[in-house]
Formats: C-alpha cells, structure tokens, sequence
C-alpha cells in the first residue's frame, strides 16, 4: 500500500535515498510523479462531487414546474458553475492525474521531466478552485452567464466574473504546465526501444491531448483578458455599445472549446484502447490506424469550431463549411470505434468491471457521437441548437464517455495504484448502477430538446413536466452510485482492504506498468529498463 | 403515427415519472407548442420545418441502423467469444484493407446524408423577396416588434410574458394547469398566412435568439448586429416560441408567441391595429393630473419594472428596492429620469429609452407615490422629453 496512503509503506522504505518527507510533507512538497497523480486524482473526485451537488439542485428545481427551491438567479448560477467546475475541476483533472501515475510507468520512465513543476500545476489548482467555487459568496452570487462566458452577458456580472476569469487564468497556466510537463516527458524519457510507434496508446492520446492543450488555453486566456479588460479597463472588444464584437467573443470562445472537447475525450480513448484488448486477450486491433485516427480528430478539431454557432446567423458558405468539416470528424471517431470491436472480435472475452465500463463506454460515448452528427446538420440544429438535445449530447459524451473511461481505467490499474483488488461484486454494482441511472437522466433529454425545451430555463411549459421529473430521478440515482463507488470501492481499497494484487492481475493485460510490483513502489525504473522487441515486457 | 406507437412504448418508463410528480398534470397538448410528452419535433407549420423534421428522420433511421448492425456485431461478439464459453483468442491485429474499408465507407455515407442537408442550409438562408418585413428585438426580458416593411409597416409594440404566468411560476406553479403556462404574452406577432415573413433580429442589451420550433427558425437576435430569418407559415393558428439564448435571470420568461391570419383578418388586423396608434398618440404637450398619470404609471411599472423590483417595491436580492429610495424620493425628478434613459450599475438596470416620454413620466410619478413613497410629485411627459 506504499504509494497511496501509508507512507511508512515498504515502498518507500527501500526504494528511497533522499530521505522525502512524510506526513504532510509528503503530499505538499510532492514531487513523486505517483503521490501527485494521486493528488489530482483526489482533487477531481472532490470537485466532481461539489460539481454534481450542484448538478442535483439544478435536477431538483426542474423535477417540477415552477420555483420551488432557487430564484432564477442562483439557477443560473448554478448551471454556470455546474459546468465550469465539471470541465475544468473535475474532467481535465482527473486525465492530468492519469497521465502522472500511467505514463511514467509506461514508457519506463523514473518520474516526470520536470517533477517540480509538476507540484507547482497541481497546487496552482487549489487556490484557483476555493476562489472558483467559493464565488457563491460573493456580492451578487456566483457568474451566472454559462459556463461559455458570452458576451455582453459577462459585462453584466458581478464582481465573481472577475474571480471566475481569474481562477480559469490559473488553472490554464496548471494545464500547459503540466502539458509541458506530458510532451516532454513522451518525447525525451522512453526507455531505450520505445519508438513512437511502439508507445501505448494512453501515452499517444495524451501526447496528442498535450498539444492541443497547449495550442488551445492560450486562446481561451485571450478571450477571458479581454472580458476582463471591457469589464474594467474601458476596452470594447465585445461590447456593441462601444462598437464591439459579442460574435467575435463566441468565435474566440469555440476556437478553444471545440478542441477543449477533444481534450476530454481522447485520453479516454486511450484508456479502453488498453481495457479492450486486456480483457479480450488479443492485441489491439489496428494500432497504426488508432495513432492516425487521433491525429486525425485532433487536426480536425480546430476547424469545426463553428458549428457552435449556426444560430448566430452565419453565411450560407459558412454554415456549410462547418457543417461538413463537423461531419468529417465521424469517419476517424468511427475508425476507432471499428477497432475496438474488431479487438473483441474472436477474442476470449472476460467482464470485469474495468470491461464492463469500457463496453458501457463504446456502447453509450457512440449514442452521443450520432447525436453529434445529427447535431453537426445545420438544419437539424436550427431545432435543437440551445435545446435540451444538445444538453443529451453532451453528458452522453462527457459522462458516458469520459467519466466511463476513468472508471474503467480506475478499476483497470486500481491494483497497481493501491496493491489491493477492488471488489468485484461491488464493482459490477456500480457500473449498472451508473449505466441504467446515467441512461435514466439523460435519455428522455433527447426528447424535451426535440419538442422545444431550452437549456438553461428554471422553468418550463407543464408539457415538458414528466420527461423532467423522470430525469430529475435519475441523476438522483446517479449521484448517490458516485458515493457508493467512493465510500465502498475507493475508500477500501485506498485503506489496503481487499485480495492482494500480483504484478500483473489482468491475466492478458500488456505494457510496461505490469512489469513492476503491486503496489507500484515509491520509485520504479530509476535505471531505463531493457525492453523487448515489442517494448512491452522488461528483459533486464 | 411514428410519434404515437413511440409514446405508447415509452409510457411504461414514465409511469415512475408520473408516479413520483404527485400531481397530476391535466395538462393538454398545446397546438403550435409542445405536446404532452412529446418526443419528436413539433408538427411543422413551414416548408422549411417539414425539412428540417424531413432531415432529422433521414438522419435518426440511418444512425440507428448503422447503430444496430455494429453493436448487434459486438453482441454477437460478446455472446460468442467468450472465455466462459471456452472460445480462444485469434492473433490477427492488423488488415490494411479492412482499414481503408471502414474509412472509405462511412465517409460516403457522410456525404451522401451532406447533400440533402446542404439543399435546406441553402432555402433556409435565402431571405430575399419577402412579403413582410419585421425587425424583433430582444429585450432583457420581452421582444418588441417593428413592421418595416409590407402590409402593416409602421406598427410597433412590445410583447411580455403574461405578469400572472411569472407570478404562478414565482409560487411554484402550484395547481397549475394550463396549456400555454410560460407561454401566454400581451401582443402576440402577428403575421399573415402563406406570406414570407422576413424577421430581422437585433437586441438591445445581451445576445438573446428568437427560436419558433413549429416554423423553423432559430435566429440569435444580438446587440449591434443585425441578422435575419425567413418563415412562411402555412396554416391559420397560433406558434409558439421562447428565447433560446442564455439573457439573464429571467431567460425563461420572455416567450414569443406567433399569431398567423387569414389574408382578410390580418387586414381587419392592420386597420385596428393602426387605429389604435393614431388613438393611442399621446399628445407629448399634454398636462396631466397626478391620479390620472399614476394609473398609467401602474400598468407601464407591472409590465416592465415589477419582474425585478418587485409589485411591492422591495427589490430582491441585488436588486434595489424603489420603496423609500433616496433617488426616488428625491425631490428634483432628473435623476431618477436619467436612470430610466440610461440605465446604472453596468446595465443590471437596463436603459428604459424605448419607452415613450409618457411611460417614462408615468412610471416615475407612480413609483414616486406609490408604498410608503408619499411624495406628491408629479412629473410630466415634456419634463422627460427635455431629459432625453
């Protein structure tokens, strides 16, 4: 249980020669690539609960219609926070936290390049979320204008719209940081053998991931200066009434959110690209065409960004441009898909939980990429554009896709992080728990976006009062599987209880990170290991 | 049909829904809004809707085949090769051709649902040659309507959510059991029918869109910019539509309501309608007494000010109470006038221009005597136009 918790664990005992502090030492001054995935790992689990606390207020003001439990004020308040502390707390987070325990271990590296700076992105975290989260108590409440910030509505806000800009400020320079800190890691520290074409797939989706982070929050910190800015300083980039541009704002905006998407989902590709071919005992299908598949959403992720905006009111040779760009993304999404099932065709198949989260994962992420492409119909989406529909979309590919392929992944490599098996039974609990529920919540949105009903309303027609109130009950449901999952999956195996893990428990599991002890110890490959011919076994 | 064999599948799922919603909502359909339970598209009232719902149909039947038959492999696959059933690995992991197969094949499918696609973006943009011309502009929170151009050019007025519906919402809809709950206004727009109308969309304040499901458009309507759209409805009736564009906390209250008449009541419309104004002209010179001022005070406060201040004049949360404000109580009225034309605090307080110089005046001297406000002041309509 060395790298975990328990800090008097035999990991640290033998491995370390730098006498590294302990207690709370340990975790502040930490430079240990695997305490600090740890870190963010806990960190994101926290801020998804505070983000899905204030997912079930927006669930419970909607189960009926009318006002009954917040003003519509504070639900706006709500819904913004809701998703900035989702994209920003918890998703991004979580992957960051990943990449810091996974990678390493995958290339056969002893920690990160740069393992100061490491600590440093994740501690920038914790003040920028308190002041992010603690904006509910400021004057006038938290930012109430989306979590897309448009302008003008931004110029409206209080003085929480400046804490806000600040907070995201801090956590984007944690993301390129720590992006930094991923490429050249990837690119200078494999272990001798390791060529780019023989790198798991994790670590090639997040070297992907790295760059379009990178290229991306920049954009973002460029848009929110310039709030700043026509908020305080007397500019009007995005004001109209001193001849600004707010569409300028959405094509600012969307030029990183677009690739922000890709962002979220492609370590999670990365994740069942491993899952899959564990548990099918067969090697992954196709492994070139997934490298260029990625490269590929990648690349085309930054010329769909308007596809956002078919409302605004675009030119007819713009709409079609993005219409087609946006469809053009299905084919290497479909590509990856194909190969997943192709890995499990003929295989020998076993459902543990880490399978059955990344079939959940396949089955569910792929109702939302067709949505996608019925949303990317810029006639379609003159229906459903700011409608619930989209609202469906979204959760389907951020919950279900990646919020299932951390669970996978979390189950996956649990026994590497803590030494122990999770529960199997309990496992399995809360995966149908979570699917059935997710389904429950987000399923009937398709229909309420279809017949009419906007997003971000407090209130709403009494024909829509039923799909709400049947939506409302599952994200109950789905909130109360994540405690189940953190107090009777995590906890214990965070404590050591359960079945002690070997080296490698996944009978058909492949890459380096199988290669050392479970738990991993406090260091592993101090000295690059020699590797096989297809760099995943260690031959001396 | 589709929509009802769909909801007699699905009314097995909601029976919890149902169940757990202790009232019972007698609510109906709502023609030209949204259904009961409505799980497709609204019924189309324009050419241009039927595509889109056309288009949507197109889309769903693909994808889902396509959805079936790769998932129904990977079921097969899950059924077939399993460990638990004794099936052995196979050790192929790579096919070229099979590669450039399932790339070269989707993306021809990608194409071939393109072009459809591509022939509605094409009518829904072409906005020339409309009959009517009507420029919507979106308000924090209501939308006013300009004629501009064709039958009915110079009619103008603003269309509020009904102030009864937002008090019910206020109470928690409670027994509520209406059909048009959120969706009911004072002045509806309205349009003839089998005329293209051409809306021109445009704000005032934040970005706010102007979205009819029935018709088929969707337009954010956005401060300094002009954008437009184009509908012709055709069926006599009544559409309904709300603002699709995050505006502020009372985003879901400013609904758009879309009355479309026979070519002979439209006219009959026009000719009231224009009667109406001429009526309605209030002569900027004129002197009013004070009870006669705040009675129009009270209807111009209810309609535009009570949403935010209050009908007691208390405020709520960040909003400033006018009840005993020192602004208000004031003896010299500029101030508080310049705030109605301006706005204050960043524009939380909107500008109030668009109101005419008797609104204006009337709603100062109500709020001025009004509650414990006792002040006595009268202001009047040229005392506002000065201000402006």
């Amino acid at each position: 249980m060395s790298a975990v918790l328990d800090s008097h664990g035999h990991g640290l005992d033998h491995d370390d020669h730098h006498g590294a502090p302990h207690g709370w030492r340990r975790w502040v001054y930490a430079t240990n690539h695997k305490d600090i995935g740890t870190l963010y790992l806990l960190f994101a689990f926290t801020m998804l609960i505070i983000g899905g606390v204030l997912a079930l207020l927006i669930r419970a003001e909607l189960f009926q219609p009318g006002l009954q439990l917040v003003n519509p004020e504070l639900f706006n308040q709500l819904t913004t926070m809701h998703g900035l502390i989702m994209v920003f707390g918890a998703i991004m987070p979580a992957f960051v936290g990943f990449a810091n325990w996974m990678i390493p271990l995958q290339i056969g590296a002893s920690d990160m390049a740069f393992a100061r700076m490491n600590n440093f992105s994740f501690w920038l975290m914790i003040p920028a979320a308190a002041m992010l989260a603690g904006s509910f108590f400021m004057p006038g409440g938290a930012p109430a204008a989306g979590w897309t910030l448009y302008a003008p509505l931004t110029l409206q806000m209080g003085p929480s719209m400046d804490a806000a800009i600040f907070a995201l400020h801090i956590l984007g320079a944690s993301s390129i940081m720590g992006s930094i800190n991923i490429v050249v890691t990837v690119l200078n520290m494999r272990a001798p053998g390791m060529t780019l074409m023989k790198m798991p797939m994790f670590v090639w989706t997040w070297l992907i991931t790295a760059y379009l982070l990178i290229a991306v929050m920049p954009v973002l910190a460029g848009a929110i200066t310039m709030t700043l800015t026509d908020r305080h300083f007397g500019t009007t980039f995005f004001n109209p009434a001193g001849g600004g541009d707010p569409v300028m704002y959405q094509h600012i905006f969307w030029f990183f959110g677009h690739p922000e998407v890709y962002i979220m989902i492609l370590p999670a590709f990365g994740i069942i690209s491993h899952i899959v071919p564990a548990f099918a005992r067969k090697k992954l299908f196709g492994y070139a065409s997934m490298v260029y598949a990625t490269s590929s959403i990648a690349i085309l992720s930054f010329i769909v960004w308007a596809h956002h905006m078919y409302a605004t009111g675009m030119p007819v040779t713009g709409q079609l441009f993005f219409m087609y760009a946006t469809m053009l993304i299905s084919v290497p999404t479909g590509v990856k898909v194909f190969n997943w099932i192709a890995t499990m065709w003929k295989g020998s198949m076993t459902f543990e939980t880490p399978m059955l989260f990344a079939v959940g994962f396949i089955f569910v992420f792929t109702m939302g990429g067709f949505t996608g492409l019925i949303l990317s119909m810029a006639p379609i989406d003159t229906q459903v554009q700011d409608t619930y529909y989209v609202v469906a979309h979204f959760h389907y590919v951020l919950v279900a896709g990646s919020l299932f392929a951390m669970f996978a992944g979390f189950y996956y490599w649990c026994p590497k992080w803590t030494g122990v098996m999770y529960n199997e039974t309990r496992g399995q609990i809360h995966f149908w728990w979570t699917l059935i529920s997710f389904n429950v919540t987000f399923f009937p949105m398709h229909f309420l976006g279809l017949a009419g009903m906007p997003r971000r309303y407090a209130d709403y027609p009494m024909q829509f009062a039923d799909f709400n109130a049947l939506a409302s009950v599952g994200g109950f449901l789905f909130g109360f599987a994540q405690v189940y999952f953190f107090l009777f999956v995590v906890l214990p195996a965070m404590r050591g209880h359960g079945e002690k893990a070997s080296a490698k428990p996944w009978e058909a599991a492949e890459g380096l990170e199988w290669e050392v002890p479970s738990p991993a110890p406090f260091h592993t490959f101090e000295n690059p290991p020699k590797l096989d011919a297809t760099a995943t076994r260690v031959i001396g | 049909m589709k929509n009802n064999l769909l909801q007699k599948l699905t009314s097995g799922a909601l029976f919890f829904a149902a169940w757990a919603n202790t009232t019972a909502w007698a609510v109906n359909d709502l023609p030209g809004g949204p259904a009961v339970r409505q799980l497709n598209l609204q019924p189309a009232a324009t050419k241009i809707a039927q595509e889109q719902a056309w288009l949507h149909w197109f889309m769903l039947i693909i994808c889902t085949v396509i959805f079936v038959a790769v998932f129904g492999v990977m079921f097969y696959s899950i059924w077939k090769h399993r460990k638990s059933v004794g099936h052995k690995s196979a050790s192929f992991h790579e096919s070229v051709k099979v590669e450039i197969a399932w790339t070269v094949i989707p993306f021809i499918i990608v194409i071939l649902m393109a072009l459809p696609a591509t022939r509605v973006v094409v009518a829904q943009k072409d906005t020339s040659n409309a009959d009517l011309t009507i420029k919507a502009t979106g308000y924090q929170w209501k939308w006013g309507y300009d004629y501009i151009k064709g039958q009915g050019e110079g009619i103008a007025f603003i269309s509020t959510l009904d102030n009864a519906h937002r008090e019910m919402s206020n109470n928690g809809a409670k027994g509520v059991d209406i059909d048009n709950y959120l969706l009911k206004v004072d002045n509806p727009l309205v349009v003839p029918v089998n005329k293209k109308v051409r809306i021109i969309t445009t704000a005032n304040d934040v970005i706010h869109a102007f979205a009819v499901p029935s018709l088929g458009v969707k337009q954010d309507a956005i401060p300094g910019f002009v954008r437009d759209t184009w509908f012709r409805a055709e069926a006599v009736g009544d559409y309904y539509g709300q603002c699709q564009e995050l505006c502020g906390k009372e985003h879901a209250y400013m609904p758009i309501h879309v009355k479309v008449l026979s070519a002979a009541d439209y006219s009959a419309w026009v000719d009231t309608e224009q009667k109406k104004m001429a009526a309605k002209q209030d002569d900027p010179a004129k002197v009013w007494d004070l009870a006669e001022l705040s009675k129009r005070g009270e209807k111009v406060y209810a309609a535009n000010c009570s949403a935010c201040h209050q009908p007691t004049g208390k405020g709520a949360g960040p909003i400033k109470p006018l009840d005993g404000a020192a602004v208000v109580l004031n003896a010299d009225a500029s101030k508080q006038i310049m705030v109605l034309l301006k706005g204050q605090a960043n524009g939380a307080m909107p500008a109030w221009k668009q109101l005419s110089d008797t609104d204006i005046a009337a709603v100062v001297t109500y709020t001025k005597n009004n509650w414990s406000n006792k002040t006595g002041q009268l202001v009047q309509p040229a005392d506002v136009r000065a201000a402006r």
